[in-house]
């Protein structure tokens, strides 16, 4: 049997120094009548020359982006991952190592996730990072309980329709149970109008959650939204991406309260969704009512630094109903890669990654708004994503380009973007630093016969 | 020999100007940034990152990871968590192209290989509950409790009936309670139990219309397989509740009894435990959920479906169960440690699927055998996966606590049990060896402890001596919590 390590005669050894005839026996405490007296109904076994080919072959049958070329977006994008990446996620002393109960013998865990949450920090302009959660569309949703049980207002929330649509779902399943109302602000234009959020906003509402570059890949006008928000002493919750930072404002530098983001993009492979990396950061007196694990700075007993789980009373094995969120696991591995893949690029690389994509993006979205029967869906400002209408649909530009290697889209569903009008015909388009001036030509010349 | 220059903090090993990463120039014709952007939102300058070497960066991560134990290094005894061996076939087959770089938005008609493979994953797990709807969504093991907890809450509506409080027994793992609060729940800690079994009296008395569901892990938190699971379903049952199994301790049970055989409606998988994922220091995890046939129109969407045509061959789809709970994650699950999991249940097939567990009960109960002379083992002379020692009267007599224990474990080359949990044992050391240790580490591990309770207390009270740090000042960790690096 694969993966089993002891001899028949071992076994034996064992069943005898438990004093059991068979290893039966040591099932007798399950009532008789419960047992399974038939094998599962699963596969047959692989050996593991079987099951490479079998994976293979389930491999070869799908699109991946390295057999077509990606303009996909809607919230995961196909960024570069640097070699010391992997080299530094396949260390087995990482990833066969478990959540750090053990301080003693998690240094280097606990080390790495330390690291995480300074340079995300850095990242986000935000005192205080927690040390991951399970990925973005979860992490908004931590945040906005948060934010209930620091500004203690639980009956109202405001998001604006430019928040990626998964993350709105996400955030209405959670609130669905304890009657608290989400309230959404139609984004007609692609961005938020300050003037109609600030009429939804009032002394009852407990965040507003702002997403910039929101889903259509624009720019919100984050630091008015911020204001808002905190003069009706609501948070600020502001969803980023993390590479735009490399040029653009900081979450804390416009006050937001609390930063989220999806963490794919710091050298996270696509792998058809998941895992990925949720962050959330905040202003530091908000540490108390954060959700998720956090890693500290501290001394053993001979002064040497050491770094321990921290904080811990804020969690469910420690206060259970009483705990600030339900969640266990972070997402450990996926913080690692994102630590190693920012210290890789550093100030420089994060910078020229953001310029890459602004630059490849914009030329993209000239060249496509130039092809008869497509225009641009939003005259807002962009990062690297942009929506652009088809005269006729989206569903037969996206086959077109399909048929030809190019992957565009997602297309954008009915509710998507709420106020926005024949979403029908709209899909989004995202060019990242690995597209190049060839692939954007090309895609455009195809779209334009 | 331990580089203690290169572990010092990514920030601190920073010299202005250093590099690692180095991109093309741009090959578009490039316009001034001041055109594309707000001027107010353009940043003066980037984030103050710390600027290394690629060599700088991977001899720091390397030294660092010198200073973890892991299962790859070490035996890893960690309680309820099931450390077991993590395959090496499932991590390069994970990285196949076509499975890691497959983007979330592709469509079905070229993502049909990813879509089978998870079909047959939602098979699998359901056939191995004995509960056929699978929901492949959720994150993590807390988060499928979650979610089946907001299943039950919408098929309880669709009823009619307004159910408001969750019952689990005072073993239960923190994320029970703590995810029936975020379900908006009451939560109802049953009294007794003290033997680490459900007390059926207490449970009778507390169950009544009010009561949704009943959270209980079987086997149970001290490695016990719940003699009268059937009964406390049918109790549960019998006012109209639901049962939910918390699939933690899965490991001891697969291919033996399903959870749908003895009474369950729901329960959730840890993939990252049962099915190797890997743990990665923490996650991901994976915590698909398996309900009964009654609850699939409630599951978050989307699932897998498979039609067929005679004469061709099956598609595979996404499809929204019809009165779906919505969605409690954005995209699909975490796919790359389902494909882990898959390739692992497809290597053992129906035979060594049962022979996991039965191996893993088997090194367990013969660990249980060898440990209870030195170590006293409350619940008595058999366990299933796991069982949980008391140092309670090692502490009385001699002063050495479980966490002395624990942390001497270190010293002689063995990670430490789960300690101080569950809390209906005094000085708890869980203890869960996995199937895939020898007998000859489980009688390494016997002789360390042997002789760490003969020890000088005193010394072990400083134990561990050989790690990088010992004794951590938690208190001083709380109080002026240092959270990140801070220039000084």
């Amino acid at each position: 049997m694969a993966y089993l390590v002891n001899t028949p005669a071992e076994q034996q050894q064992m069943l005898d120094a438990i004093g059991a005839a068979s290893v039966g026996d040591l099932f007798e405490q399950i009532p008789a009548p419960l047992r399974m007296e038939r094998p599962l109904a699963i596969p047959p076994a692989l050996t593991e020359l079987e099951l490479e080919a079998h994976l293979r072959d389930l491999a070869s049958r799908n699109g991946g982006v390295g057999s077509r070329v990606c303009f996909l977006g809607g919230g995961a994008y196909d960024h570069f991952i640097p070699s010391a990446v992997d080299a530094i996620a396949s260390r087995s002393e990482f990833y066969t190592a478990y959540t750090p109960y053990q301080a003693e013998a998690s240094q280097g865990s606990l080390q790495a996730f330390f690291e995480y949450q300074s340079l995300i920090c850095q990242l986000t302009g935000l005192g205080v990072s927690n040390a991951s959660l399970y990925e973005g569309g979860t992490a908004v949703s931590e945040a906005v309980f948060m934010a209930m049980r620091v500004s203690d207002r639980h009956r109202r929330v405001v998001v604006l329709g430019s928040v990626h649509p998964q993350a709105r779902q996400v955030c209405q399943t959670y609130l669905n149970q304890i009657s608290c109302e989400l309230v959404t602000v139609p984004t007609p234009g692609g961005v938020a109008d300050v003037a109609e959020v600030v009429r939804q906003l009032d002394d009852q509402t407990a965040c507003l959650v702002i997403q910039s570059p929101n889903y259509l890949g624009c720019l919100e006008q984050t630091r008015d939204l911020c204001a808002a928000a905190r003069k009706v002493g609501a948070l600020a919750i502001v969803s980023c991406q993390p590479l735009s930072l490399g040029l653009l404002t900081r979450p804390g530098d416009v006050r937001a309260d609390i930063a989220v983001a999806e963490g794919q993009s710091l050298g996270i492979p696509l792998q058809y969704g998941g895992p990925y990396l949720g962050v959330l950061a905040c202003r530091e007196e908000y540490v108390r009512k954060m959700p998720g694990r956090l890693i500290g700075e501290t001394v053993d007993r001979e002064g040497r630094r050491t770094f321990v789980l921290n904080l811990q009373a804020r969690e469910q094995h420690i206060r259970r109903d009483k705990a600030t969120s339900n969640i266990c696991t972070n997402q450990g591995l996926m913080a690692l890669r994102a630590t190693v893949f920012l210290s890789l690029l550093g100030p420089q690389g994060l910078r020229e990654t953001a310029t890459l994509c602004v630059q490849k993006a914009h030329y993209a979205a000239a060249r496509l708004a130039a092809v008869p029967g497509l225009e641009l869906v939003s005259k807002s400002p962009f990062f690297l994503e942009f929506a652009i209408r088809c005269r006729g649909g989206a569903g037969p530009v996206l086959a077109k380009a399909r048929a030809a290697g190019f992957d565009l889209g997602p297309a954008l569903g009915p509710e998507d973007v709420p106020g926005l009008s024949a979403p029908e015909e709209c899909l989004l388009v995202a060019v990242t630093e690995q597209r190049t001036k060839q692939q954007i030509d090309r895609l455009a010349d195809l779209l334009a016969r | 020999m331990r580089n203690t220059q290169a572990t010092q903090l990514l920030s601190e090993l920073s010299s202005p100007g250093r590099r690692a990463a180095r991109l093309p120039p741009c090959d578009v014709p490039g316009l001034p940034l001041e055109s594309l952007l707000p001027e107010d939102q353009l940043a003066p300058v980037p984030p103050p990152l710390p600027e290394l070497s690629e060599a700088d960066i991977i001899r720091h991560f390397v030294n660092l990871s010198t200073k973890n134990m892991s299962v790859d290094t070490h035996f890893y005894p960690l309680g309820s968590c099931t450390m077991k061996y993590n395959p090496k076939r499932n991590e390069r087959l994970a990285s196949l192209p076509g499975l890691v770089d497959l983007h979330p938005h592709q469509v079905p008609e070229l993502s049909q290989g990813m879509l089978e493979l998870l079909y047959s994953m939602q098979q699998m797990l359901g056939e191995i509950a004995g509960l056929p709807a699978v929901s492949l969504q959720p994150a993590a093991g807390a988060q499928g409790e979650f979610t089946a907890l907001l299943t039950a809450s919408a098929w309880f509506r669709s009823r009619g009936e307004t159910r408001t409080r969750v019952l689990f027994p005072a073993s239960a793992h923190g994320t029970n309670p703590a995810s029936a609060a975020l379900a908006g729940f009451e939560c109802v800690q049953l009294k007794g139990g003290a033997d680490g079994f459900v007390d059926l009296a207490e449970l009778k008395s507390q169950l009544d219309s009010r009561t949704a569901v009943f959270m209980v892990t079987n086997p149970n938190t001290l490695g016990m397989f719940e003699k009268d699971i059937a009964e406390v379903a049918r109790l549960v049952h019998d006012v109209g509740g639901l049962v939910y199994i918390d699939g933690a301790n899965m490991n001891a049970i697969c291919g033996i009894t399903r959870p749908g055989d003895f009474g369950g409606d729901m329960m959730h998988y840890n993939v990252h435990k049962t099915f190797t994922g890997p743990h990665g220091a923490g996650g991901p995890g994976s915590g698909p959920i398996a309900v009964r046939d009654f609850l699939g129109p409630f599951l978050p969407g989307p699932v897998i479906e498979r039609t067929t045509k005679p004469g061709s061959a099956a598609v595979y789809s996404l499809r929204n169960p019809p009165h779906s709970i919505g969605r409690v994650r954005s995209f699909f699950a975490n796919v790359g440690i389902l494909v882990r999991g898959y390739c692992y249940l497809r290597t053992l097939g129906p035979a060594g699927v049962r022979a996991m567990s039965e191996n893993a009960v088997l090194n367990a109960n013969y660990l249980l055998a060898r440990l209870k002379d030195v170590l006293p083992v409350p619940q008595g002379d058999r366990c299933m996966h796991e069982f949980v020692a008391s140092a309670k009267e090692l502490k009385e007599s001699r002063g050495i606590s479980a966490m002395d224990v624990a942390k001497r474990l270190l010293d002689h080359g063995f990670h430490a049990p789960t300690v101080y949990f569950p809390l209906v044992v005094a000085e708890a050391l869980m203890i869960e060896p996995t199937e895939t240790e020898s007998k000859a580490t489980l009688d390494a591990f016997v002789e360390a402890i042997k002789s760490i309770v003969k020890e000088d207390p005193e010394d072990l009270h400083l134990a561990p001596h050989s790690t990088p740090v010992s004794r951590p000042d938690d208190v001083r960790a709380a109080r002026q919590p240092i959270l990140r690096w801070n220039p000084s």
